[in-house]
């Protein structure tokens, strides 16, 4: 029997074998990928034990985790909730954070690699954790300027700062109160969500970063770069100015938004064709350039990539392979063409600055709970798309039109505005979406500022952009420069 | 080993000797079981510290009675087993013991307290099922007389089997039909006493029907298959298996009892062909339930596709399995420290998950040295069948043995995704009253054995 018994000794201790490793997979080789499953209760409670850090404005919070007397030790709530909901997010019970709050979790759990030192220093002075802070680079006098001018419509305010790409304001309307998305209670969180999700105005999206639009006319300042910086072209280029045009090999037929011809007499310059806005000309330019070139400049702008601020912006686009026709129509900035706010601010903002486009950031300063700072960013270049020259030149434009142009709306006593403003169709009876992108003051650019109405402003195919975008952008650069 | 031999008479055992001999094995025995209760006691110290941030005198005296009482069955051992085995003592002392810490830590996540509560509950089965360890030690003075009731013990194991199938008395708790209810007080699982009744039972059939059983037969393949009429017992086993599945729908219990059969089957006649019939009756019986029985199959999705969303938001589905995953992840290498997880998020996290709980709170370094107390003891038990020196007595030895091995398998191979999640208690530490007292009369009766080795003449070792 005993060769018997040491046969089943051997199973037995197969048995224990198999045992032993199991745990070791799941305990060991699996863990940090069970952890990080999103429907790991244990990793989000966790993230509660630690005092969150806050997201500071001018050292102001405006999220903040406050001490609670349940489970989570710790209640996220939000000053001023409407005004900064698109740049904190919120921080759920039961989901997946959003805005700042994800894009910086680790940071602001303390979990960062560049927080190790403090989490062992903690733990041996017997410290409670805490993550680290967040200041960010809103002016507040931005942000409320231009929360107010944007009014009611459904749209967002981009303000940077062009010579660093600093996020000044970053409005996004209608918004939200993040504060009812973090009670702790899976019912309220619930219900709130979806009576967010419900409404048709999606007002849980972030339109400055994440809205992709149709850019219409202010996408001809990529295409004016493209033909100043290809050298074939100046401003006073001139192109044949008919009332409607049709692109080789089709029959379907441009026309300006005047309906009439750019301007008085047989050709037009391109310096008026921007200053009016005109759709011709710009078709007849895009198509003799070709779409590669308006391509390759609207990626040097950023256009066909994300960025990162940290939050993720959506990609805006520039699309391939294009024929004449939709080259022409692309050059006015239709056939899905797209772009986020946030992208026609690096447009702007890289004129302004001299041509060379600057990442855009949103993140200041990284601060440990004792105040110093873990890290700083820098102001980061992405490249130059333009030389100083174009850029003079295309301001010189944009100041024209904002004086005596299309986007007249934008104009201040005092002070020289470039800015270009913009209509785009979205289908034959959707309603326009309404731009104005530009800068201020015009020869020492301090704020560069991309507006953004969507579904009309309300007023459907009748408003445009100098009608109701440029006001706001105006209303926004008289707070921001005192006037 | 003949017949003859695995009756003969129980050595003599005079008192004198008894008077003379430094007790060697019983002082060793003494000195780890009271290191075994400083560990529980340690470990209820730090769920207290842990969880409820102070100090509570009432659980520390319950288990301080309880430690009284594991020292009183020491004490008994001296006087009627004083050569048995020293380890399984302390063995079974130190997992009741954390187990009462880990139900006791959940407890106060739940905020329950009081004699209602599970950790009281099971720190007063605990000394019944001790109290039930001294008994046995009392009245069994020699093995070999359960060789007489083989046939009784297996009607008894096959009665108590079928206890939860009558009405009224049965109750069916989270799917099986398991459980035998008494008033509204105290359920009973009278399949964790089956387990022993028939692990006596089949080590006296086996015994004595061993030679029919190996030496006729068929040659094929090269292998010795059964005459058919020799089929019978194997049958029968795989019979009352297959109505447990089906009628009391637990599949742990029924792979245990047809694993404890099989084992001892190819124990006593050593023929592989038994092991091969029987596995493939099993395995085509668990087939054919698979895809007639929903549970069954469920068990099966739950096991090879546990991650994906809808088995996991299923009804039935994997949740469970995947929160004691969770759990286990949480504790890592070296665990959380007692009372600082979140065991409780897992569903059941004091019986069948209570090794995912252990998991989280004391990492894979604690579940290692758990496994390596089972395997420890498991390994005395084999010892006893290596060392014995009557058939009888050594099946039963490695059967009651193995039945542990087997059950751990079953249950932390399921929480681990080893094998399909099948509900089985984890020996010793998880609650429940049968399941401890099964267990500890497991003890007792591995205990009585190896006195009995230790006491026949040292002829070969």
């Amino acid at each position: 029997m005993n060769r018997e018994l040491k046969r089943v000794s051997i199973v037995v201790m197969l048995m224990f074998v198999a045992l032993l490793g199991s745990t070791s997979v799941v305990q060991a080789f699996q863990a940090d990928n069970l952890s990080a499953d999103p429907r790991n209760t244990r990793t989000l409670y966790d993230s509660y034990q630690v005092e969150r850090g806050a997201i500071l404005v001018k050292g102001k919070p405006i999220a903040q985790s406050m001490p609670a007397d349940d489970d989570f030790k710790f209640l996220r709530t939000y000053t001023n909730p409407e005004l900064y909901a698109p740049i904190t997010g919120y921080i759920p019970i039961n989901g997946e954070p959003t805005g700042l709050e994800f894009a910086l979790n680790s940071e602001l759990t303390g979990a960062s690699n560049s927080q190790f030192f403090d989490k062992i220093s903690a733990l041996v002075t017997g410290q409670d954790p805490k993550g680290a802070a967040v200041e960010v680079t809103i002016d507040p006098v931005a942000q409320q300027a231009a929360w107010d001018a944007l009014g009611d419509y459904t749209g967002s305010v981009v303000v940077t700062e062009p010579a660093t790409g600093r996020i000044l304001a970053m409005v996004s309307k209608p918004s939200f109160n993040p504060n009812l998305l973090t009670v702790h209670n899976n019912a309220e969180v619930t219900a709130s969500y979806d009576a967010l999700v419900a409404d048709p105005n999606n007002p849980l999206i972030n339109r400055a970063i994440n809205s992709l639009n149709p850019p219409g006319s202010i996408f001809k300042l990529v295409v004016t770069t493209a033909a100043l910086e290809s050298g074939n072209y100046t401003p006073e280029s001139t192109f044949l100015n008919p009332s409607v045009y049709t692109a080789p090999g089709t029959t379907s037929v441009i026309e300006n938004s005047s309906g009439g011809t750019c301007g008085a007499g047989e050709t037009v310059t391109l310096a008026t064709a921007l200053r009016l806005s005109c759709n011709i000309p710009f078709a007849e330019l895009g198509v003799e350039m070709g779409d590669t070139t308006i391509r390759e400049t609207a990626e040097k702008f950023g256009f066909n990539s994300t960025h990162s601020i940290p939050m993720t912006v959506s990609e805006s686009t520039y699309p391939r392979g294009l024929d004449d026709p939709q080259t022409a129509q692309s050059a006015f900035g239709q056939f899905n063409v797209t772009a986020t706010p946030l992208q026609m601010a690096m447009v702007s903002g890289a004129i302004a600055n001299g041509g060379v486009v600057m990442a855009p950031n949103l993140v200041q300063e990284i601060l440990a709970p004792n105040l110093s700072a873990i890290q700083t960013f820098e102001a980061t270049e992405l490249g130059r798309v333009m030389s100083e020259e174009t850029a003079a030149t295309i301001t010189a434009m944009m100041v024209n039109g904002v004086q005596d142009g299309a986007a007249s709306n934008a104009r201040i006593d005092g002070v020289d505005v470039a800015g270009k403003t913009g209509t785009a169709q979205n289908g034959s009876t959707d309603p326009f979406t309404l731009w104005f992108t530009g800068f201020a003051p015009a020869n020492d650019p301090q704020y560069a500022i991309t507006v953004l109405v969507e579904n009309g402003g309300g007023e459907g195919q009748t408003g445009f952009g100098n009608k109701l975008a440029a006001p706001v952008a105006k209303k926004v650069l008289e707070a921001v420069l005192n006037k | 080993m003949s017949k003859a031999s695995a009756l003969s008479a129980q050595p003599a055992t005079g008192p004198v000797r008894r008077l003379h001999l430094p007790q060697k094995l019983r002082n060793l025995e003494l000195f780890l079981v009271l290191i075994a209760c400083f560990i529980n006691a340690s470990a209820v110290v730090l769920v207290q510290l842990g969880a409820l941030g102070e100090l509570d005198p009432t659980l520390m005296l319950l288990g301080a009675g309880l430690s009284v009482l594991v020292i009183s069955l020491h004490v008994v051992l001296r006087f009627v087993a004083r050569d048995a085995d020293p380890f399984i003592l302390p063995i079974a002392t130190v997992l009741n013991g954390i187990g009462i810490a880990m139900i006791y830590r959940i407890d106060i996540a739940n905020k329950q307290g009081g004699w209602e509560s599970a950790a009281v509950r099971q720190t007063v089965w605990s000394a019944l099922a001790i109290f039930s360890a001294i008994v046995v030690l009392l009245v069994i003075r020699n093995h070999r007389v359960l060789f007489r009731y083989t046939y009784i013990a297996g009607l008894v194991g096959v009665l108590l089997l079928f206890l939860p199938l009558i009405p009224g008395l049965g109750q069916e708790i989270s799917g099986a039909r398991v459980w035998i209810h008494f008033g509204s007080f105290a359920t009973f699982q009278p399949g964790e006493i089956a387990k022993i009744a028939l692990a006596v039972f089949f080590a006296g059939y086996l015994v004595r029907n061993r030679d029919s059983l190996s030496m006729v037969g068929k040659k094929i393949f090269g292998a010795r298959f059964p005459r058919f009429r020799d089929l019978g017992p194997i049958l029968v086993v795989w019979a009352l298996s297959m109505s447990v599945i089906i009628f009391q729908r637990d599949l742990g219990t029924a792979l245990l009892y047809f694993g404890l059969f099989l084992v001892m089957l190819y124990l006593a006649t050593g023929r592989l062909s038994w092991v091969i019939l029987g596995l493939g009756l099993f395995l085509g019986g668990a087939v054919i339930a698979s895809q007639t029985l929903n549970y069954v199959n469920g068990r099966f999705t739950n096991w090879l596709d546990a991650l994906n969303p809808d088995v996991y938001n299923a009804k039935g589905g994997s949740f469970q399995l995947v929160q004691g995953l969770f759990g286990l992840a949480k504790g890592g290498l070296l665990g959380t420290g007692w009372g600082q997880g979140r065991p409780e998020i897992t569903p059941v996290p004091q019986s069948d998950y209570i090794i995912a709980s252990l998991g989280e709170e004391l990492g894979l370094a604690g579940l290692f040295a758990i496994l390596a107390l089972y395997l420890l003891f498991v390994a005395r038990g084999f010892r006893i069948g290596f060392a014995g020196q009557d058939d009888f007595g050594k099946l039963l030895a490695v059967g009651l043995a193995f039945v542990v091995a087997l059950q751990c398998f079953i249950v932390i191979g399921g929480v681990t995704r080893v094998i399909p999640l099948t509900g089985l208690t984890t020996p010793f530490l998880a609650a429940g009253g049968s399941s401890l007292v099964a267990n500890w009369i497991i003890a007792a009766l591995l205990l009585r054995l190896s006195d009995t080795v230790r006491n026949q003449p040292r002829l070969v070792v």
